[in-house]
Formats: structure tokens, C-alpha cells, sequence
């Protein structure tokens, strides 16, 4: 298991979460958990996925998803776990 | 499993807040290197500091991104000089020799700073220790990447006056070396009391004897993040605003600890410490003199301001503890006045003096630190300044330092720009009266009587 959080902030429009789905995909990245909210028109989701059995190297993925979300208008990053589970978990 | 909220917020506080991992230092030993020939030496230094850091900003950039954390600084903090140079420097120019061998290879594997072009004269002075303090001005003037550093006194040895004078001189001399960049040589070297080891931010750091041949430590920041965090208890008791700064201290710490952690496994050296300190930049917004003025005063410098200092200190080390088991460093809050734009705007409108910043020092993690001073301050003035501090230091078993700047050339009114990181200065007021028959005395001050407690 090698976890990471997908974030996607920016304005609603169609077609979001597939974009970022079909990168997950194509990469043998597998989504564990996804939750969205949109306030004031903002949309907000996260998106637990697991990294483990991906071919791809993670900069890659990164800088992919940071791609797709400039087409969009949107912000989309992807960060290793551990950063919010140290900072938020004794 | 972790919350969309808990997200969003260590999100904010990277984008908004500035949070910040700000450097990751490796320490070097470079014991190993010392050869009684100079350029045989200097080959040994060179392959030394490349065999253990040549990797180091690569690795630091794929920390940054994989984690989305900002590491702004990558540096190397060697030996001290002095020691490394005794067998084969017979004249300074030897080792300026070596301080340039040192910033080429600090350019070739590209990391910010490399600290330790130093001294450890806490009692007395070697020839070698001298020959090194002597070559300091030319060596700032000569390297863009070399910080210098001197440590004159301690708890235990008292403080040497000889290098005390000496140290004064020797500022004044950088000064006007580097007097066509407006003395910028003196924001590299500082003048210490109780200089810690494992320090991993400049110009201080240096890798002390007492640490193994290669050391990972790692100095956090977030400045910002406390003042936020604090703008949602305004008017709330001691109690809640102590523990809004503990609590913050520690997600500020926690990834430091992740990413020194991670530094260490992927380049194979040790960890050493996380220094817990609220280092502030230029950048607004990311100043501990705002945190100051959240937690009440008007303007840092106001009365009440070294009370206030001495509780951020103490709630970000609280804090910081609880999140990493090895703290070292300096760890505390820092006051430099050029790299935080609420200093220089206290110190712009009369709030903050010399004399102020002296007192708050008493109670936070370093000294006077990045003031600039009319550049003809006599040397024996800067050497009283070096003294006093080193006095607060060796008497409160603390680390103090001196990094002043007497800017050649200008007066109290001007402003100096040092641009990036170092950010820019009013000239500050020095008191016009002189101290040099008490610093023209020989020796040295006796450690102090730390018996008798009772």
C-alpha cells in the first residue's frame, strides 16, 4: 500500500473527476476513497488512491495531474499521505 | 483515515501561510581531509563534500514535490576551518585558498550556503585559529557562498576578550571588503556564545567535533502559520493562546521530522536534529514580529514585547518537543531585523532599538541578528556589542551571536538593500558612547559561578 491524496480545487466543470479518473487508470493507480463538496460554486475533492502497483514515477504523475488540472482551470495536487498523517495523527 | 479538512488545512498553510521546511543541512566531517600540503587539502575537502552532498538538492526537490512541501534551502555545514587548515595554512592567504576551494565546490553541487569557514575561541586562540579570523574579510569578499562563523565565549570557558576585540576589528575590515555591495560580507559571519553543533541554519552552522561524519538536520519555519492561528483566538486567556501555539508548533515540527526522515533514507546518512525555529523572510506575512503584534503589542518593541517573546519561544519548543524526539540546534524564535518585514517596519518608525532587540534576546534563540549600523561605528563599539551579547549568552546558558552590519558609507536615516532572503535594513542607531579602554583589556572574562543555588 502506498498511499496518496489527490486534491482538486477550482471551478465546477463537466468532466473533472473523469480526466482525473482516466489518468488514475491508464496508470494502474486504484481510488479508495473520494469525497467532494461544492461551495459557492468551488469544487473540492479528495480523492485517497493507491500508488503501489503504478508503473509510473510518482514526478511524472505529479507534474501529469498538475497538466490536466491547468487545461481545466483547475488545481490539481498530489501528495504523499504521510504529510497530512504526521502533521494531523500522534 | 484523514479528513478532507485536515487537508485543506495543511494545504493552507502551505499556499497562505507560508509554511515552509527551510532548510535541510548536511553536516560534514572534514577531520579526515587535513594534509600538511594546502592543495592536497584542498582536493580532500572538495571530494569529501561532494561524496555526501552532491545528491543532496535533487533529493531535496523530490522530497518537495512528492510531499507538495516547499524546501527552500539545501546547504552543507563542515568542520570548523580552523582545525581542518592548522596543518598546512601558515599564512592567512593559505586559507583563503581554502575558502575558495570550498565555494567551488558549494557552486558546482549547487546548494545555497555552506557554513563553517569558522573558529571555536572560546578560551583562547591557536595560530591557526587567528590565521583564520584574519583571512575572513578577504574571504567574504572573494566567495559568494561561504558563511563564517566565530564562537568567543561559553558558560563553561567564560569569554574571550582577545577574540572579542579581534572579532570587532574583523567586522569593520568585512565591512569595508564588501563595502561596493553595501558591506553584504558581514550578513555571512556571526560572532557566537555557546554556538550549538548541529546548527543547520547560516551563517552559525558549522559540524561540530562532537558529531559523526555525516549528519542530516533539518530546520523548519512557519512564521505565518502561528500568526494565523493565532488570529482566531484574539482576546482569548494566556491559556488558549499557549496552547494555539503548541499545537501549531507541532504540525510545523511534524513535518520537519518527515522530511529529515526522508532525506536521511534516501541519501543514506544519519539524522541528527530538527531545530524547532520560527525563522521569518521578507515576504509578508511570514514574520515573527506580526505574531508579536497578534499577541498584543503594537509594534514589536513596544513594552510587553520581550514578555511576548519569551512566550512564543517557550510554547514552540513545548510544542516542537512533543513532535520530534531530537531537537537541537538553535530552536526558538529568531529576530532578525532585515528578514522580517514587521521588524523592519518597528525599527522604520522608532518602536524597536538596538537596545530593545538586546533585551528580547535574553529570552529567544539567538542575538542580534542582521542590524544594520552606520558604517562608521568604531570596531570598539562592535567589540562592546560582541561582548554584551556574549555576556547575556554565557551568563543564561544560551546560544547568543552578533550579525551586524556597519554598511560603509551610510548613516542612520538610510536604508540598505540586500535582496532576497537577507531582505533590507534601516540603519539603526548606535549609542555614541565609546567602550574602548574596557575592551582594550588583555584575557578574558572568568565563566560565571553556576554553584551556589541555593
Amino acid at each position: 500500500m502506498d498511499k496518496s491524496i489527490i486534491t482538486v480545487t477550482g471551478r465546477d466543470t463537466v468532466g473533472i473527476i473523469a480526466k482525473v479518473c482516466t489518468i488514475l487508470a491508464e496508470n494502474n493507480i486504484n481510488i479508495q476513497d473520494i469525497s467532494q463538496t461544492i461551495v459557492d460554486g468551488i469544487f473540492n475533492m479528495m480523492m485517497i488512491v493507491d500508488t503501489a502497483k503504478s508503473p509510473i514515477v510518482y514526478d511524472e504523475l505529479v507534474q501529469r495531474l498538475q497538466n490536466a488540472g491547468s487545461e481545466m482551470g483547475v488545481r490539481i495536487l498530489c501528495q504523499k499521505e504521510e504529510i497530512f498523517d504526521k502533521m494531523h495523527r500522534i | 483515515m484523514i479528513s478532507q479538512r485536515e487537508v485543506i488545512e495543511t494545504n493552507k498553510m502551505i499556499d497562505e501561510e507560508n509554511l515552509d521546511v527551510r532548510t535541510i543541512t548536511i553536516g560534514i566531517s572534514l577531520l579526515d581531509c587535513a594534509d600538511a600540503d594546502l592543495e592536497k587539502t584542498c582536493r580532500n575537502i572538495q571530494n569529501k563534500i561532494r561524496h555526501y552532498a552532491s545528491r543532496l538538492v535533487e533529493t531535496g526537490q523530490a522530497i518537495s514535490r512528492e510531499y507538495g512541501i516547499p524546501i527552500v534551502n539545501k546547504r552543507v555545514s563542515i568542520t570548523p576551518i580552523s582545525l581542518v587548515g592548522a596543518a598546512c595554512c601558515h599564512t592567512s592567504q593559505d586559507y583563503v585558498r581554502i575558502a575558495l576551494a570550498l565555494d567551488e565546490v558549494a557552486e558546482e553541487i549547487g546548494i545555497n550556503f555552506l557554513g563553517g569557514y569558522s573558529a571555536i575561541v572560546s578560551k583562547g586562540m591557536t595560530t591557526s585559529d587567528r590565521l583564520l579570523i584574519e583571512s575572513i574579510p578577504e574571504a567574504m569578499a572573494k566567495t559568494n557562498y561561504i558563511c563564517s562563523s566565530v564562537n568567543v565565549g561559553s558558560t563553561k570557558t567564560g569569554i574571550n576578550m582577545d577574540a572579542v576585540r579581534l572579532m570587532g576589528e574583523i567586522v569593520r575590515k568585512t565591512a569595508l571588503a564588501t563595502s561596493e555591495r553595501d558591506s553584504l560580507g558581514c550578513a555571512k559571519l556571526v560572532v557566537l556564545c555557546n554556538a550549538p553543533d548541529d546548527n543547520p541554519f547560516m551563517a552559525g552552522a558549522f559540524h561540530g567535533v562532537t558529531e559523526p561524519d555525516a549528519i542530516i538536520n533539518v530546520g523548519v519555519s512557519g512564521p505565518g502559520v502561528v500568526k494565523y492561528a493565532l488570529q482566531s483566538v484574539r482576546g482569548q486567556s494566556f491559556e488558549v493562546l499557549c496552547e494555539t501555539i503548541k499545537k501549531t508548533a507541532f504540525k510545523i515540527t511534524r513535518v520537519g521530522q518527515l522530511v529529515a526522515q526522508e532525506a536521511s533514507r534516501r541519501l543514506g546518512i544519519p539524522f541528527g536534529i530538527i531545530d524547532l525555529s520560527l525563522a521569518p523572510t521578507p515576504a509578508v506575512g511570514d514574520s515573527v514580529a506580526d505574531i508579536l503584534q497578534e499577541i498584543g503589542v503594537d509594534k514589536a518593541g513596544a513594552p510587553g514585547t520581550t514578555a511576548c517573546l519569551a512566550l512564543l519561544n517557550d510554547q514552540v519548543k513545548k510544542g516542537g518537543v512533543m513532535a520530534s524526539s531530537y531537537v537541537g540546534g538553535l530552536s526558538g524564535a529568531f529576530i532578525p531585523v532585515s528578514e522580517d518585514q514587521g521588524m523592519i517596519e518597528a525599527a522604520e518608525c522608532g518602536a524597536l532599538s538596538i537596545e530593545k532587540l538586546e533585551a528580547m534576546t535574553c529570552v529567544c534563540s539567538v542575538g542580534l541578528d542582521m542590524i544594520a549600523i552606520p558604517g562608521d561605528t568604531p570596531a570598539t563599539t562592535i567589540s562592546g556589542i560582541i561582548a554584551d551579547e556574549a555576556a547575556i549568552g554565557m551568563v543564561n546558558q544560551k546560544t547568543t551571536a552578533v550579525r551586524i552590519i556597519p554598511v560603509i558609507g551610510k548613516g542612520v536615516g538610510e536604508t540598505v538593500e540586500f535582496g532576497g532572503l537577507l531582505g533590507h535594513a534601516p540603519i539603526m542607531k548606535v549609542n555614541p558612547f565609546g567602550c574602548s579602554d574596557f575592551v582594550s583589556r588583555t584575557g578574558r572574562i572568568p565563566a560565571p559561578i553556576h554553584s551556589f543555588k541555593n
